[in-house]
């Protein structure tokens, strides 16, 4: 008998009883069920398996698949060094020439080598708020920024970053109030805020930002942190300075924070315990703080401060800078004093005054 | 091995040097231009750039424009340019610069599996392709009304919409953070929003794969642009020409036809891109880009049934006479139902309350330094270049609601996503047709030499009591006061003590609005905690462009 040629699997008029075509299907069944029988043992594990069996995917109660919010904390203790013997607590400069005072000012509480190693990562924050020429006083000063990025620089630091969260459109805020500008000339880096550099900090001990998105990328490996604020008039905590200004490096619903400012405010100071800060007062902003917008609303204050204590020295700007001694002082000294978190009698504390002219 | 062949003594780089290489090369530039000129479209990167070349470039909003204001604004007489050179060349525009056509080109090419016998084909022209005629008739019209309507399909306006609203935010959602300097936004905060994006993406995206089915679909059924220049090219000197003498009518010429154009018969100049791939394809090398060249149909001499005609002494192989028509497919009496249909479509369009001089729409707020509405509406061009520059987003494409079709795209401030920069005009700068007129910083803030104008105000803000934290529940907040950027403030606050339901004493600021400070630029509703309706907010009443729209006695319209 003629052996019938086979042209196909499924050629039709093929005899089924013929040998080679059998063992042919009985390849292809085998193939095809060990692929089936493969499928769906993986996604029976998958679905399946406990938990906590590798490649597991089973949720039973749904919590496994929230999402996990990253946490992060500042160091213990802060940024802060331990004071130097003999210092000055508050370093109060006055005069026009504005890199002398800076250095002046820190020089009178310890000097620059004193806070910054060689080495270190410094951040630096400035209020860069709003979009406004720096004259209008909404936000630091861009030559006193300079100075102290300088200063920094000549403490031997590796690298310097300027940091803020403004209220308007970042880069805008920081290109005209010319704070990018001095930042970049003089060598430091400018961190503008973006959904991804941000992290969620847990403060413990705070009224209410116990956990709040934090400004955190340029802190994950900082080793120093510096404030420099200028002096505003602020309409409802009265006053914009040192202390309040660490809610730049905040983000989410920060529109909230009005509702108890004070509380805000004595929580920043919790927050954050700088290595020291700057108070700038070469333009006063003394009234429609803290957007201003009017030469009429500034007035030179002749003025730059430094100090370890955020609370002292923002005491020290509502006496004598913004000159309200006589009004009872904002809420946040007594409830951050309340807490130990600085000393708003600053007249008790140790000072140096140097007149640069 | 004797002697090399013909081919192979030629490099391979005289080799390349053909004119089609050339189309490419061409392409390539105007393309990577186009997006190079919308990526330099933000705060950061402007530095003197012509943002918006192409649409000035762009001679139908030239010429549409011209038409609905009677003047030429800033820019736009470059269209003069593309308009001398298509009264010269033809519509190469579309197979040479038009970075639209080249994105259709290119996803044409690249997804084409089609045998050649199926691209000869889909390349012949067929009677839907002068449907763009019909539209541009119809834009045209409504254009003499005082209805812009082009840039619903002009290519240009059309992609940078496309790209500034749907794709570059896209892209930068996709981005890396470690690659952000690459992003349409460097800096902007967050990523930003639009309202609508899916349909414009959506149109996009349809749009281009539309080449799947119809090669060029858009450039040869709806374009409104490629309609004006195919009417001009019926004057152009230059064309395809075909050597009757050579041409075996193998119709080879089709096989990558961008245009469909005909150049296998009578060649339609009105449809040919110019794109020289028919140079290219045909294996006779019976066409050539020719200086006026004429019809040749009368000096045939001798019997064409016997084989015996000839031209000029050369035997005549093809059997299609014809060489060109010059007119688009559009007889007289079309033409004429097409301005019919455009009369009919302004009453259409303009009949809805958001667009007419009667109605009002409340949103409707528009950036500053905007024409009155209904000069607006002669110009806006729907390119979105304002959006695409406004560094806080506030800028959003209107969608149906606020502006009808007529409004649709147009640029409307949403103060919950953005808010108006007080010391920004970026958004005048860039406009290319004078819907938003360009403004120095000094006329937007009434300050300097027009201080006696007074502040642009794009409408006034107010507050909703009843959801006001302070005014409704005992609660302090005034964030809206601290940020209102006008000195003094547009926005006061009355002390108070209120005893709450609790017994607790609270020390209140309530916050009220002085209506005349006020300049609407909207961060008070931003940044009010009540966010998701506002309870302090933004309407467009108390606007200076417009004199209707005032809304304290005395105030005065600003001319722009």
């Amino acid at each position: 008998m003629a052996k019938k040629p086979i042209s196909g699997e499924h050629a039709p008029g093929v005899e089924h009883g013929d040998p080679t075509l059998q063992r042919l299907r009985r390849r292809t069944f085998i193939k095809q069920a060990a692929v089936i029988g493969g499928a769906s043992a993986v996604a029976g594990w998958a679905a399946l398996a406990p938990a906590d069996w590798p490649l597991s995917l089973r949720d039973p109660d749904g919590e496994r698949g929230k999402p996990r919010e990253p946490l992060v904390r500042l160091p213990q203790g802060g940024f802060a060094v331990p004071p130097k013997p003999g210092a000055a607590a508050l370093g109060i400069a006055r005069g026009q020439q504005i890199d002398k005072m800076v250095r002046s000012a820190v020089d009178s509480i310890g000097g620059i080598g004193h806070y910054i190693r060689s080495g270190d990562v410094v951040v630096l924050k400035p209020n860069v708020a709003f979009e406004r020429p720096a004259i209008l006083g909404a936000t630091t000063n861009p030559e006193v920024l300079t100075s102290l990025i300088r200063l920094v620089k000549e403490a031997g630091a590796r690298e310097v970053r300027v940091v803020d969260n403004p209220i308007e459109s970042p880069q805008s805020c920081f290109r005209k109030s010319g704070i990018e500008r001095a930042a970049v000339e003089a060598g430091a880096r400018v961190y503008l805020p973006s959904p991804g550099e941000f992290a969620t900090l847990q403060v413990p001990g705070a009224k209410h930002i116990a956990r709040w998105p934090f400004f955190w990328r340029p802190f994950a490996d900082a080793d120093k942190v510096i404030g420099v604020a200028p002096v505003k008039d602020h309409n409802l905590c009265r006053a914009s300075m040192t202390t309040k200004n660490w809610y730049g490096l905040l983000g989410g619903r920060r529109n909230q924070f009005h509702q108890d400012i004070h509380g805000i405010i004595t929580d920043l100071a919790l927050m954050l315990k700088p290595t020291f800060v700057v108070l700038d007062a070469s333009r006063v902003l003394f009234r429609s703080g803290p957007t201003g917008g009017s030469l009429a609303d500034v007035r030179p204050g002749h003025c730059i401060a430094a100090a370890t204590d955020s609370l002292a020295l923002d005491a020290f700007g509502w006496d004598e800078l913004l000159r309200r001694q006589d009004k009872p002082k904002p809420g946040y000294f007594e409830q951050a004093a309340a807490k130990k978190l600085g000393e708003p009698r600053w007249r008790s504390l140790s000072r140096k005054d140097v007149n640069i002219g | 091995m004797s002697q090399p062949k013909k081919g192979q003594a030629v490099s391979w780089l005289i080799r390349s040097l053909r004119i089609t290489n050339m189309r490419v090369v061409s392409q390539f530039f105007f393309f990577s231009l186009f997006i190079f000129l919308l990526w330099v479209t933000w705060f950061s990167r402007l530095g003197g750039y012509p943002v918006s070349l192409f649409l000035e470039l762009d001679p139908l909003v030239g010429i549409a424009t011209a038409i609905s204001t009677h003047t030429v604004y800033r820019w736009l007489w470059r269209g003069l340019l593309l308009l001398i050179a298509t009264l010269l060349l033809g519509r190469f525009f579309c197979g040479w610069i038009c970075p639209y056509g080249t994105l259709h080109q290119f996803v044409g090419w690249l997804f084409n599996i089609r045998r050649h016998r199926d691209n000869i084909d889909k390349n012949r022209y067929k009677p839907i392709f002068s449907f763009k005629y019909y539209g541009l008739m119809i834009f045209l019209v409504l254009a003499a009304f005082g209805s812009l309507q082009i840039g619903l399909l002009d290519p240009i306006c059309l992609l940078t919409r496309s790209i500034a609203v749907a794709v570059a935010p896209g892209i930068d959602a996709a981005l890396p953070p470690s690659m952000s300097f690459l992003s349409s936004s460097p800096g902007a905060g967050e990523l930003r929003i639009f309202s609508g994006a899916w349909f414009v993406g959506l149109m996009l995206v349809a749009l281009v794969g539309m080449n799947l089915v119809i090669p060029r679909f858009f450039c040869r059924v709806l374009c409104p642009l490629g309609a004006l220049l195919g009417v001009l090219s019926r004057f152009s000197l230059w064309r395809i020409d075909r050597d009757l003498t050579k041409c075996t009518d193998c119709d080879l010429c089709l096989r990558r036809c961008e245009g469909a154009s005909d150049p296998q018969a009578a060649l339609r100049k009105s449809e040919c891109f110019a794109c020289f791939n028919c140079l290219d394809d045909c294996p006779e090398d019976a066409l050539a880009f020719r200086l006026a060249p004429v019809s040749l149909k009368d000096r045939i001499v001798g019997s064409i049934k016997d084989g015996t005609a000839k031209l000029f002494g050369r035997k005549l192989i093809s059997q299609r006479l014809d060489s060109e028509i010059a007119a688009p497919d559009m007889p007289r009496r079309r033409w004429f139902l097409a301005g019919i249909a455009g009369v009919f479509a302004f009453p259409f369009l303009r009949l809805s309350k958001a667009v007419n001089k009667r109605g009002f729409n409340e949103k409707a707020i528009r950036p500053p330094g905007t024409v009155e509405e209904s000069e607006f509406l002669e110009r806006c061009i729907k390119c979105d270049q304002c959006i695409n520059v406004c560094p806080t987003n506030v800028l959003q494409p209107s969608t149906l609601a606020e502006g009808g079709l007529e409004g649709l795209w147009t640029p409307v401030m949403d103060f919950s996503v953005g808010f108006c920069q007080l010391n920004c005009t970026l958004c005048s700068e860039v406009c290319p047709t004078g819907a938003i007129q360009k403004i120095s910083i000094e006329k937007k803030l009434g300050v300097g030499k027009h201080k006696q104008q007074g502040p642009i105000r794009l409408g006034t803000a107010f507050f909703n009591r009843g959801r006001c934290l302070p005014w409704a529940m005992e609660t302090p907040c005034v964030v809206c006061e601290e940020v209102c950027p006008t000195t003094p403030k547009a926005i006061g606050s009355y002390k108070a003590t209120v005893k709450r339901w609790d017994g607790k004493e609270v020390q209140l600021e309530r916050p009220y609005m002085r209506p005349e400070l006020c300049i609407g630029c909207g961060i008070c509703e931003h940044e009010c905690p009540v966010i998701d309706d506002a309870a302090v907010y933004v309407t467009a009443i108390g606007e200076t462009r417009s004199r209707d729209r005032t809304l304290l006695l005395g105030s005065k319209k600003q001319s722009s």
